[in-house]
């Protein structure tokens, strides 16, 4: 294109300039992120393992920018010299055997290098020995949940760890704080210094668990169990992600766990064992027929005796009768909703406010076996509190 | 060959048929060319604006424009356009114009099965596109389409998926056995493979590739189809299956797939440095040897797409190692280009802009492919913004720029016209800075901690997003300038010789700008300058 | 011409035959993988029932702890869980545990257990001699079930491994029990 290079000269004024405004727009708008470190590379994590990470991260970077300026400084010195309007006439070399095998074996030398650190670092993450603490994980659309085993299924503890951002921070109708998109309500509270065993797996569909800070990231998959492992070496809160695509709110379940000194963990882990075994009592537990009649009976005189008297015949029509009739012999789904909920429009409250799971399980179990009715089912307190907990 | 002088009786009239039916009849190589650089184009456009919509998304923090589940099928269909509606019917348009002519062939093989390679796509990309329109939306799963949530959670829409991506895949598949026929059988008498130009190597070696896997991505979404309809559990571990084992066929599939979309990239580039460093290609054989074995490694290191879900060490380490090597004959590929333009006589015209442009960023998006097998710091790669840049780093200054270059490089010998100069080297710029400012943030808010396929995001990410979704807009909008610049061309301009370029060599420049519709019925006795 | 012609059928044929090939070669990846995960134990599935050989050495320089995690996949409603969490076992000697589960639904439900081991490599060592899981459960309402599990540790154990946690997630499967009316093959 020989003809054209007049014509070139006269334009590659105006494209120059072009070039060099676009570059300094391009430069300018990102200038303000140079500051920041963090916005630019890898954590250096406060893990053993995540520090061997980092560091192999920037040695495979450091060859590859060598690399890069090796090869692209000789394009760009030849770019600049062996040009055609410099006058320079092109050589008529087009092999040379040597030069291929020297730029086919240099590189295997090099992938050696970075093979062998590499090797090492993923055989350290490889470990199966025994851990101080187990936590399975569970992926969940859209949340997870931590139990922390423990040989007494009464002293489990076991929640659920969800977004904590209100919708309104992020459709832009309230102002988004500081943690946006990164803070949950109950964070996985573990202690430093030990070695904390992850066993991950899903609900539903695969998830990945992810803290950066520990260079922990696994799939978690439905119907397989993975495990990972950390021991923390700083206190301090250590945000995740989930990085596999879920569904429509992947971007909506983030991760926090709090590393804390060993006394903070036992007394906080204390606790925790104390609610579960509280919730356990009531709700966890399986009752026995006899067991739910007795409280049954107690709630029913202390709460529904009032409005459907002592023998269940209640004052129609404002009261109903439970005896022989209507839902206490009927639906049982029904009926447990009505005491859970009440009935709007009527004197009949909704008692979940004022009783707990095993008192309403009790009270419907016993309506439905008391004063002849005999319907023979019961209802279990964690049935009652899976109700519950669908309507919140 | 009787199959292409059939029904047209061309050698009593001068040129093709007249009218909007010579489009849906021809078995011409170069009209069929044409017809899929035109459609590769308009997917890439409507890819493009899926692209924009999620950088729009993405240039604050909140939730402005779009819900999750929308953004989800955007950047899901956003995948399946650019990967089989633009990249991949690009590349067979530029086989299907190129190849005959440099092998000094009339047309290709199989002509009939051509034009039905063709044909299919338009149904394929209308039903996939169709689904956005569908209740539950289109396939929000992901380009990778992992199970279960591709089966047991997917819209009702993903039995439209399946069947578009049949349909993409008897394409392809169709194209690729006409392209094997057509350079082992159709070779000007004299033409030994290793006198091939390079583009027909890549291609040749291409066509095997995508024969021997696109039917094993037929076989995956079959499994789907019946996991999904016909009560089995390939995927599903409650019947016995596995999710994982989706990933291991699908990638299977999947990595000679990403080979699939560079190979005749590399060809391209390799028959451009040449004629503007005035320098034949350095070390072909070398290259060719090179290509053949970057398609033979692509078989066996998938699992690099996998090394988050749980395998043994041993098959992590030897799935890193085989990764790895695939360095070595790329690295050999890129030397052989800086070594042909050493001590050429280069001149700058916006082929080579975008020729040297490849080089360039080609080679940074394989060096970030490089950290990303080494397993270990893979961990902290996997699913974020790093490995977005990565393939898009490959994808756009790689895959699309040498289909821009190639455009470029052939419009005068298409259409017999010189494309507007001045123009093209404006496109250029303006594609190579936005691209540049796209994707090169997108390493360092990856490596902070941004998982991909987030329609939101935390704040100390907001800087780099709206800096990568500024680049998007710039990048974006400078295709209309090259839509312009093609139609410009195609329409008039300064009249192009035979040779077009000083220095180019191969048996097309041996041919009239525009190339007769009909080009070597008689074979062409082989000069010395055919063979590369 | 004709020759020409000739060899470009042939050569179209063949390449087709290459396509049906590799499509076939698609579908057989699944036993394939299948095979290689058995012998392998890639990933975490075990086996089906154990028959021992010879009878197995106990090891009786060596503790290995085993934890049982038992889950419900999705929404599925059944109580499920182990009597006891965590064993220390020695390999080579048999030991047996139970698992409970209830249905505490309205409807009769169908159930199948899946399990999976971690760390996966160790999944080949766990051999069940009897386990619920080879079959599926079939609780009425209100049902409540005891499972057996008897599962003896290969003395060929990697020395690395001490603790390995055997992790069931209950799957209901009464809709395609129903409609499939078939063994669901478990492996």
């Amino acid at each position: 294109m020989t003809g054209t290079e007049k014509r070139d000269q006269g334009r590659s004024g105006y494209l120059i300039g072009l070039k060099w405004l676009i570059a300094a727009i391009a430069v300018g708008s990102s200038w303000s992120v140079l500051a920041d470190w963090s916005a630019l590379n890898m954590t250096q994590g406060v893990t053993e393992i995540s520090r061997e990470v980092y560091d192999l991260h920037m040695l495979i970077f450091g060859i590859c920018v060598l690399i890069g300026v090796i090869v692209f400084g000789i394009m760009i010195w030849s770019m600049l010299v062996h040009r055609k309007s410099l006058g320079h006439e092109p050589a008529t070399f087009s092999h040379s055997t040597k030069l291929e095998y020297a730029w086919t074996i240099i590189p295997i030398f090099i992938l050696i290098g970075m093979a062998v650190p590499a090797t090492s670092t993923l055989r350290d993450m490889y470990d199966s020995s025994n851990a101080d603490i187990d936590i399975e994980v569970r992926g969940y659309q859209w949340k997870w949940q931590y139990t922390y085993l423990n040989d007494d299924p009464a002293q489990e503890v076991k929640f659920m760890s969800s977004l904590l951002t209100p919708p309104d921070e992020f459709y832009n109708r309230a102002p988004k704080r500081e943690h946006y998109l990164t803070d949950v309500d109950n964070p996985l509270v573990i202690p430093i210094n030990k070695r904390v065993r992850f066993l991950i797996t899903s609900n539903d569909v695969i998830h990945s668990w992810w803290v950066p800070d520990f260079a922990v990231k696994k799939d978690a998959i439905p119907g397989f169990v993975h495990e990972s492992w950390a021991v923390v070496e700083e206190p301090g809160i250590y945000r995740g992600k989930c990085t596999e695509l879920c569904g429509k709110d992947h971007g909506f379940m983030p991760i926090v766990v709090k590393a804390v000194e060993q006394d903070e963990y036992e007394n906080w882990l204390a606790m925790k064992q104390q609610e579960a075994k509280d919730v356990y009592e009531t709700v966890g537990k399986t009752w026995s027929m006899a067991e739910l009649m007795e409280t049954g009976e107690t709630v029913y005189a202390q709460h529904c005796q009032t409005c459907h008297q002592a023998n269940g015949q209640g004052i129609p029509p404002a009261f109903p009768s439970l005896v022989g009739q209507g839902m206490a012999i009927g639906d049982l789904d029904a009926h447990v909703d009505i005491v859970v909920n009440g009935k709007a429009g009527s004197a009949m409250q909704a008692f979940a406010a004022q009783l707990n799971p095993a008192e309403i399980a009790a009270v419907v179990t016993y309506e439905r076996n008391a004063w002849g009715n005999d319907v023979g089912d019961l209802v279990q307190p964690r049935e009652v509190n899976a109700l519950i907990v669908a309507k919140e | 060959m009787s199959a292409v002088i059939e029904n047209h009786h061309d050698d009593h009239h001068h040129g093709p048929d007249k009218g909007l039916m010579r489009w849906v009849l021809t078995t011409n190589h170069k009209d069929i060319g044409t017809l899929y650089l035109w459609f590769s184009f308009a997917m890439f456009l409507v890819g493009g604006c899926m692209a924009l919509v999620i950088r729009a998304e993405l240039f604050q923090p909140g939730l402005q424009l779009v819900v999750p589940e929308f953004f989800n099928q955007m950047t899901t269909m956003h995948g399946l356009i650019m990967v089989f509606g633009a990249v991949m019917p690009a590349f067979v348009g530029l086989a299907n114009w190129l190849v005959p002519m440099m092998i000094g062939a009339p047309d290709m093989a199989l002509p009939r099965m051509n034009n039905y390679s063709f044909w299919i796509l338009p149904f394929a990309f209308g039903m996939l596109l169709s689904t956005l329109f569908m209740e539950g939306g289109a396939p929000n799963f992901g380009w990778t389409f992992y199970a279960p949530l591709s089966t047991e959670y997917a819209p009702p829409s993903v039995t439209f998926f399946i069947f578009a991506v049949h349909l993409m895949g008897i394409s392809s598949i169709m194209g690729s056995i006409n392209v094997v026929v057509t350079i082992l059988n159709l070779r000007a008498p004299g033409m030994r493979l290793m006198d091939m130009p390079l583009f027909v190597w890549t291609w040749l070696i291409t066509a095997y590739l995508l024969i021997a896997v696109m039917p094993v991505l037929a076989g995956v979404v079959t499994m789907m189809l019946m996991d999904i309809h016909f009560g089995t559990a390939f995927f599903n571990a409650g019947g016995g299956g596995d999710p994982v084992l989706f990933q291991h066929v699908f990638w299977f599939f999947g990595h000679p797939e990403v080979y699939i979309m560079i190979l005749p990239a590399f060809g391209v580039v390799s028959a451009i440095i040449p004629t503007f460093a005035r320098k034949k290609l350095f070390g072909y054989d070398s290259m060719v040897y090179a290509t053949a074995s970057i398609a033979f490694l692509s078989f066996i290191v998938w699992a690099h797409h996998m090394f988050t879900v749980g395998m043994p060490i041993a098959g992590e380490l030897y799935f890193m190692y085989a990764t790895m090597l695939i360095a070595v004959p790329t690295g050999v590929k890129v030397f052989n280009w800086v070594a042909t333009m050493w001590q050429g006589s280069m001149t700058f015209e916006t082929p080579m802009l975008f020729a040297i442009a490849f080089v360039i960023l080609f080679t940074i998006g394989g060096l970030s492919g490089l950290m990303l097998a080494i397993v270990p710091a893979d961990f902290q790669y996997h699913d974020t913004y790093f490995v977005v840049a990565h393939f898009h780093y490959v994808l756009v200054p790689g895959s699309i720029f040498s289909i821009m270059a190639a455009a470029y490089y052939w419009l005068p010998k298409w259409t017999g016209n010189m494309y507007d100069e001045t123009l093209g080297k404006t496109h250029f710029w303006l594609s190579f800075v936005g691209v540049n400012v796209t994707f090169f943030p997108q390493h360092f808010i990856g490596l902070a901690g941004m998982p991909r396929r987030y329609p939101d995001y935390a704040l100390q990410f907001a800087d780099w997003n709206m800096v990568s979704s500024v680049g998007a807009f710039i990048f974006g909008f400078s295709q209309l300038l090259f839509l312009f610049i093609v139609i410009k061309c195609v329409m008039g301009g300064k009249k192009a010789t035979d040779e077009v370029w000083d220095g180019a060599e191969g048996l097309e420049w041996t041919i009239a700008s525009p190339a007769p519709y009909h080009t070597f019925s008689t074979p062409p006795a082989l000069p010395e300058r055919a063979t590369a | 011409m004709a020759a020409d012609q000739n060899v470009q059928s042939k050569m179209t044929l063949k390449l087709l035959g290459v396509v049906v090939g590799m499509f076939v070669f698609g579908f057989a990846l699944v036993p394939l993988y299948d095979i290689y995960c058995q012998v392998t134990g890639a990933n975490g599935k075990t086996s089906g029932p154990y028959i021992a050989g010879a009878p197995l050495e106990v090891d009786k320089d060596r503790w290995v702890t085993v934890q049982f995690l038992a889950n419900n996949n999705a929404n599925m409603p059944w109580e499920f869980r182990p009597t006891v969490r965590t064993m220390k076992v020695q390999p080579g000697q048999a030991y047996s545990t139970v698992f409970f589960a209830s249905n505490p639904s309205r409807q009769t439900m169908m159930a199948q257990a899946i399990p999976s081991v971690a760390p996966f490599h160790a999944a080949e060592y766990f051999h069940k001699t009897e386990c619920f899981c080879f079959e599926q459960q079939e609780l009425a309402r209100g049902e409540r079930i005891e499972m057996p599990l008897k599962f003896i540790i290969d003395p060929h154990l990697p020395a690395s491994v001490e603790t390995l946690t055997l992790s069931y997630t209950l799957f209901d499967i009464t809709q395609v029990a129903a409609s499939a009316a078939t063994e669901i093959p478990v492996s």
